[in-house]
């Protein structure tokens, strides 16, 4: 094992001479610049995808409670669809099957189809967890609120959601963590993020030691601040009285 | 006031209410008591269309609640009802508890709301609790919140599904002191319990169920004095024998 060489991250990409500021400058970037660059794009599609997982995920766990039997099998099918088929081979649906498909897709950037893939995939888990969220309510808070004369979009609004997040906060932060770490398939659909970034740079520079921990670190970063902003809203949203609440 | 007719509910195969009926007159107090799984906290999620029925109707005020036609939020809406298990909306405090389906099905304006709120809370003596959440209260508090919060709605009759059964026995006195106060002032109420003191004290009428069927509907004097049928006197035997 040689000794362990940071300076990597100061060579420019093209050159490979060592930039004194560690950043590039007149056209050409360092590796530094590109593994901040990478990040961002982990970042964008992370964040992206988890915004359409949030919303996609919430929609069908909350129609798979509803007494309604149509979308409760709608909310079903789309639950087991997305989740029973490995996240690579959605991406590679997204990429290669769908635009084939739907021609109007064809033009679409692949960076789009990586954030809907990764996206509906975690909105199969997500609605998993609200739907488990919803039922741990059991039957009584639904009929005091209808019993109280909201209508059902309404009892879910006021008095079923809001408890439902409160409960799920837990898996939904390990969600939110997952879809960071699961980010990195977006590699083999050439979008330019962390993993992608890693595989080319050692690539090039034969430094995997160096270019893999910086890469792990950043996930581990991203993945971190997460579960402390999740941490930050659990202890925001307590509800003083209840397990686990303070208040008194 | 409230008309039961005919009622049958089946859980697929399992009929848990066989013919049931029954009528509630304006002012009336009816107490429905009967073993567990007799069906009587299912009649009275009935009358407000909590639980569906397959054959039969009821009507309250004049509104038929089978009918799919009726808008059911807005008969709900004056039927107050009261849980076994409080059900208080947690992640509110007692104040916003009592205003938020005044001002969201009612449409009053907060202020409004919460004058009412705190009148009522006053009501069942728990005014300076008004700032707290409900896990922060006792069962009995809570409970007492609960009967503010239907009453807010200012309904025309009120139903009971067994109140006090949840309740450490200390606290059972105060939720049934609110009833007995409710019922004194002309309220229409319907009360599934087993405080067979309270139905002496305030019901005009007792009603016993048994495997789903209404099998007695009796003054107080006639239940309590000469129940007609056996289960019924086995089941006063039961229950007063202490």
């Amino acid at each position: 094992m040689s000794t362990w060489d940071w300076q990597v991250f100061c060579k420019e990409t093209t050159s490979g001479d060592v930039a004194p500021s560690c950043f590039g400058s007149g056209g050409d970037i360092t590796y530094l610049d590109w593994l901040l660059s990478a990040w961002g794009w982990t970042l964008s599609v992370s964040v992206l995808a988890l915004l359409v997982a949030l919303l996609l995920g919430s929609l069908m766990g909350i129609l798979r409670t509803t007494p309604h039997r149509g979308l409760v099998l709608l909310g079903n099918a789309w639950t087991e669809l997305f989740r029973n088929i490995p996240l690579l081979v959605q991406i590679f649906l997204w990429y290669h099957v769908v635009p084939a498909l739907i021609p109007p897709l064809r033009g679409v950037p692949s960076f789009i189809l990586v954030v809907m893939g990764l996206g509906l995939f975690t909105s199969a888990r997500i609605s998993e967890q609200v739907r488990a969220g919803i039922q741990s309510l059991a039957g009584g808070q639904r009929m005091a609120g209808l019993a109280m004369g909201f209508t059902l979009p309404q009892t879910y609004r006021h008095v079923l959601l809001p408890m439902a997040y409160r409960i799920i906060i837990p898996p939904l932060t390990s969600e939110s963590m997952n879809i960071i770490k699961n980010s990195s398939v977006a590699f083999a659909v050439s979008i330019s993020e962390l993993t992608l970034f890693a595989l080319q740079a050692q690539e090039e520079t034969s430094r995997g030691i160096e270019v893999y921990l910086a890469v792990s670190g950043l996930y581990f970063i991203s993945a971190f601040a997460i579960n402390r902003a999740a941490l930050f809203i659990e202890n925001r949203v307590r509800v003083p009285g209840m397990i686990g609440g303070g208040g008194h | 006031m409230i008309e039961i007719k005919n009622i049958s509910k089946w859980y697929g195969a399992f009929r848990v209410l066989t013919d049931c009926t029954t009528q509630v007159e304006k002012g009336e107090v009816i107490v429905v008591c009967g073993p567990s799984g007799s069906g009587k906290s299912t009649l009275i999620k009935c009358v407000n269309g909590l639980e569906a029925f397959q054959q039969g109707d009821i009507f309250v005020n004049g509104t038929s609640v089978g009918d799919p036609k009726t808008n059911l939020p807005k008969l709900r809406s004056h039927v107050g009802m009261v849980f076994q298990h409080f059900e208080l909306f947690p992640h509110m405090t007692i104040t916003e508890n009592l205003s938020i389906a005044q001002v969201k099905v009612l449409g009053r304006s907060r202020d409004e709301a919460n004058e009412r709120g705190m009148k009522l809370l006053d009501r069942v003596g728990l005014k300076q609790h008004a700032h707290k959440h409900p896990g922060q209260l006792s069962g009995g508090q809570q409970q007492r919140v609960a009967i503010a919060r239907a009453l807010s709605m200012d309904p025309i009759c009120m139903l009971f599904d067994e109140p006090t059964s949840a309740l450490d026995p200390e606290m059972v006195n105060e939720v049934l002191d609110v009833m007995v106060q409710l019922a004194q002032e002309g309220m229409t109420m319907m009360v599934v319990t087993h405080e067979m003191g309270f139905a002496r004290k305030v019901s005009n009428r007792v009603i016993f169920m048994d495997q789903g069927s209404i099998v007695e509907d009796a003054t107080k004097e006639d239940f309590f004095g000469k129940p007609r049928s056996e289960r019924a006197q086995q089941f006063l035997s039961k229950i007063l024998s202490h």
